[in-house]
C-alpha cells in the first residue's frame, strides 16, 4: 500500500519540477526610444573636397544633422545631445564601445562614414542595438554629391524601419499651394519641398488661382484644379518636364481631382446645373465614366490603396456626410454617423482607416474612422483646419490651419502642419511662405 | 480470491485515474480557473502630483528636490566606478600583443600577417551579418519548436497546479519594474497577435545568464517585421532591467523565468 502512494507521488513529482514561472508583461512606456545619432566620420581629403563642391564645412555632420532631425520629427524617437557622446566618430564607427553609449542612455546607435568616391558622394552607416551590443544594419550608398540630402532622408527611412517594423516616410516630397499676399488678393502658387522643407521649388508662377494638388502614385504626375481664363478645371502637370494639360473635355466645373491607386485613372468632381457627381478618367485612352448619379452634391472622392472602393463625401442625407461605395459606382453606404458635418475623406495607405474633416459647433476637427464608419476619433481640434492628406506609411497625417483675422482684417495666415495617428506629436511644418492643400508622395526610393 | 480481484482491480483503476488527472495535458479541457486580479502599486507621486491639490504637490516637490541632492551627493563615486569599462579593453590589447609575438614567432614577415587581419577585417564589416543570424535562427527551428510544445505542457500545469508561481506582490515588484523598462515600439499595429515569449535563466541576484526567445523562428520569417522589432525591444527591456527584482528566497523556483511581452493593451489604448 505504502508503495503504491509513493509510485503516485513519484508520478506528480517530476511534473512540479518544471513548473515553469510565467509573467505576463502587458504594459511599457511610450516615451520616445533614446537613439545615439553620431556624426558622421569623414577623411580630411574628402571633407575639402565637399566643401569645395557643396560649400558644406563637414557633410558628416550636414548628413547626420538630417537624420537627427528626421527622427525627432517623427516623435518615436529621441536622439540624444550631441554634446553627451564620449566616443569620436572615426572611432565609433569602426567598433563602438557600447559600455559608453550606454552610459548615456542611448538604445540604438547610428554610425557611419562619408567618402569622395570618383567624384561621388559614398556614405556608410551602421545601426547598432546598444544593450545587445550588435549590429542591426549596415549599408552603403552611393551617389551623386548633390543628392547628399536624400541620402540623409535614405538613412533614416532604413533605421526607422529597422527599429519600428514600418517603412518609413522621410525620403518624401509634399506638393502644396504657396499662398502669398493679403486675405482678399492672395497669389497662390503649385510649389514642392522635401518633406523636411528643404529643397522648395515652385511649379506655377502664380497668374492662376490654383487648389487641391494631388501626387500620382508614381512621382512624376500631380493633377490639381485651376482656374485659367476663370474656367476651373482639372489639370495635369508633369513635375519632370513642366508639360501641362487640361483632364477631360468636360462642359463645365471639374475639381476635387485624385489619382487611382495604379495611376491609370483621375477620380473628380463634375459640376453641372448645380448638381455634382463624381466621374472618372483613364488617361491612357481617356475614356471618361460616370461613378455616381445622384441629385445631391457628390464629392472628394477617392480611392481604397487596392482600387476596390471610394470614399466620398455626399449632401444625399441632408448634410455632408461620408460615404464608401463599390469602384463602379454600385453599393453606396453611409459611414459617418457622428454630429456635425464630415468631409475631405482619404483613404490610409494602410487600408485601414479614413481621415476625414469634421465641421461641428464651429470648430474643425481633423479625426479617423475605420472604413466601416466605427471608431471615430478625432485627433486635433482648431478655429480653421482641413484637407488631411497620409504619409506614405499611414502613420502621420498632414493638413493645413488657418488663423483667425483679427478686426482689422490682419493676422491671416495659413501654414501646414503634421499629426501622429495617435492624435500626439502635433507638429508645424515650415514653409517659407504661407501654405494649404498639402499632398503627400509616395516613397521616392522604391 | 474474487475480493482480492475486485480490490485489486479498484485500486489499479484509481491509480490510472490519479496518473491521469496528473498529466492535464491527457485531459480535455483543464479547469478554467479565473484569472488573480492583482493589485498594482502605483507611485504615490503620480496620483497626488494632480492639479487638485497644489499643496501635496509642493510638499513633494520639495522632497524630489531633497532626493535630488541626496543622489547628486552621491553620484560622484558612482562615476569612479563606472571608468572601470575604460580599463576593460586592456586584456584585448594583452591578447594582441601576445598574437603579434606568436605570429613574429611563426612568421618572420610581420608586416605581412598585418595586412591580413586588415583584410579580414574587412571582410567582417561586409559581411551581412543578418544573414547569419538567419541561418542560425533556421538551425534553431527545430529546438524552438520543442520548446513550444513543453512550453504548453506547463502552461497548462500551471492553471491546474499552482503551488509554484511567485507571490502576487513579488509578480507585482517584477511586472512594475520591467513596465518601466520596456519602451514600446510605438509604430506596431494594435489588430495583430504580437506576443514575445522570453525565456530567462537568472543568478540569484537577478542578472541574466541567458535570455532566449521562445518563438525564434517567427523572428526571420518574411512578414514578420513587427514580430521582430517588438522581440527586439522586450529583450532590449530585460538588458536595460538588468538585475531584475526577484524575490530574496526560493531561488530554485524562479530561477527559470519566462515573460510574456504583450503590447495590445496599450497600443489599442
Amino acid at each position: 500500500m505504502f508503495l503504491r502512494y509513493l509510485f503516485i507521488l513519484l508520478v506528480i513529482l517530476p511534473i512540479k519540477a518544471f513548473a515553469l514561472i510565467e509573467v505576463d508583461i502587458t504594459r511599457g512606456n511610450l516615451n520616445p526610444l533614446p537613439i545615439a545619432v553620431s556624426p558622421l566620420s569623414i577623411d580630411e581629403n574628402s571633407k575639402n573636397n565637399f566643401k569645395k563642391i557643396l560649400k558644406k564645412e563637414n557633410l558628416g555632420s550636414e548628413i547626420s544633422a538630417i537624420v537627427e532631425n528626421n527622427l525627432r520629427q517623427s516623435g518615436l524617437f529621441n536622439p540624444l545631445n550631441k554634446d553627451a557622446f564620449l566616443q569620436k566618430p572615426e572611432i565609433a564607427n569602426l567598433k563602438p564601445r557600447f559600455e559608453d553609449w550606454n552610459l548615456i542612455k542611448a538604445q540604438a546607435l547610428v554610425t557611419g562614414k562619408v567618402s569622395l568616391v570618383d567624384e561621388k558622394l559614398r556614405v556608410e552607416f551602421r545601426l547598432w542595438d546598444v544593450l545587445a551590443g550588435k549590429e542591426m544594419m549596415a549599408l552603403a550608398f552611393t551617389t551623386v554629391p548633390s543628392n547628399w540630402r536624400r541620402v540623409g532622408h535614405i538613412i533614416t527611412d532604413k533605421v526607422y524601419e529597422r527599429l519600428t517594423g514600418e517603412k518609413g516616410y522621410f525620403d518624401t516630397r509634399i506638393i502644396y499651394v504657396s499662398e502669398e499676399g493679403s486675405k482678399t488678393n492672395r497669389i497662390k502658387k503649385l510649389a514642392i519641398m522635401d518633406q523636411d522643407g528643404f529643397n522648395n521649388k515652385f511649379l506655377t508662377l502664380g497668374n492662376e488661382l490654383v487648389l487641391t494638388p494631388r501626387f500620382s502614385p508614381t512621382n512624376q504626375m500631380v493633377t490639381y484644379l485651376s482656374y485659367f481664363k476663370n474656367l476651373p478645371r482639372v489639370y495635369l502637370l508633369d513635375i519632370e518636364t513642366g508639360m501641362q494639360e487640361v483632364v477631360g473635355d468636360f462642359p463645365g466645373m471639374t475639381f476635387a481631382p485624385r489619382f487611382s491607386p495604379d495611376g491609370k485613372k483621375i477620380i473628380m468632381s463634375f459640376a453641372q446645373g448645380g448638381n455634382s457627381d463624381i466621374y472618372t478618367m483613364d488617361l491612357e485612352n481617356r475614356i471618361v465614366e460616370r461613378i455616381t448619379n445622384h441629385p445631391s452634391i457628390d464629392t472628394s472622392p477617392s480611392y481604397s490603396p487596392d482600387g476596390k472602393y471610394i470614399t466620398f463625401n455626399s449632401d444625399r442625407s441632408g448634410y455632408q456626410q461620408i460615404y464608401v461605395m463599390n469602384s463602379n459606382g454600385k453599393n453606396v453606404k453611409r459611414i459617418s454617423f457622428g454630429n456635425g458635418l464630415y468631409g475631405t475623406p482619404v483613404w490610409s495607405p494602410r487600408g485601414d482607416l479614413i481621415a476625414f474633416t469634421k465641421l461641428h459647433k464651429g470648430k474643425f476637427y481633423i479625426g479617423v474612422m475605420r472604413t466601416d464608419g466605427t471608431g471615430e476619433r478625432l485627433l486635433t481640434e482648431n478655429f480653421y483646419q482641413e484637407a488631411p492628406s497620409w504619409s506614405p506609411n499611414g502613420r502621420v497625417l498632414i493638413f493645413y490651419r488657418e488663423t483667425k483675422t483679427n478686426s482689422k482684417g490682419e493676422g491671416f495666415s495659413a501654414k501646414l502642419w503634421s499629426i501622429d495617428l495617435t492624435g500626439y506629436n502635433e507638429k508645424l511644418v515650415k514653409t517659407k511662405t504661407d501654405a494649404s492643400d498639402p499632398s503627400w508622395s509616395s516613397l521616392l526610393s522604391n | 480470491m474474487n475480493r482480492n480481484i475486485i480490490i485489486s482491480f479498484s485500486f489499479h483503476s484509481l491509480l490510472v485515474i490519479i496518473t491521469a488527472m496528473s498529466f492535464p495535458f491527457l485531459a480535455k479541457k483543464p479547469i478554467d480557473i479565473p484569472p488573480v486580479i492583482s493589485v498594482e502599486l502605483i507611485q504615490i507621486t503620480d496620483k497626488t502630483s494632480i492639479p487638485f491639490a497644489p499643496k501635496a504637490k509642493k510638499i513633494i516637490e520639495k522632497v524630489k528636490e531633497k532626493e535630488k541632492k541626496l543622489v547628486s551627493e552621491q553620484a560622484p563615486p558612482k562615476m569612479v566606478k563606472k571608468e572601470k569599462p575604460d580599463a576593460v579593453p586592456l586584456p584585448d590589447e594583452k591578447i594582441e600583443k601576445i598574437k603579434k609575438i606568436k605570429d613574429e614567432k611563426q612568421n618572420p614577415k610581420k608586416v605581412e600577417t598585418e595586412v591580413k587581419q586588415v583584410s579580414e577585417f574587412e571582410k567582417k564589416e561586409l559581411f551581412d551579418t543578418n544573414s547569419i543570424a538567419a541561418l542560425i535562427d533556421k538551425s534553431k527551428v527545430d529546438s524552438a519548436e520543442t520548446n513550444k510544445k513543453l512550453d504548453k505542457i506547463t502552461q497548462d500545469q500551471d492553471k491546474s497546479i499552482d503551488f509554484s508561481g511567485l507571490s502576487l506582490s513579488e509578480e507585482d515588484a517584477l511586472k512594475a519594474q520591467i513596465f518601466g523598462c520596456w519602451s514600446i515600439p510605438l509604430g506596431l499595429p494594435y489588430n495583430e497577435n504580437l506576443l514575445v515569449r522570453i525565456k530567462l535563466q537568472l543568478n540569484p541576484d537577478g542578472s541574466i545568464i541567458r535570455s532566449e526567445i521562445l518563438d525564434h523562428a517567427r523572428m526571420n520569417k518574411p512578414g514578420q517585421g513587427f514580430y521582430k522589432v517588438l522581440a527586439e525591444s522586450a529583450l532590449r527591456a530585460v538588458k536595460l532591467c538588468q538585475p531584475l527584482r526577484v524575490p530574496s528566497t526560493g531561488y530554485e523556483r524562479w530561477k527559470e523565468l519566462q515573460l510574456n511581452f504583450d503590447a495590445k493593451e496599450m497600443l489599442e489604448g
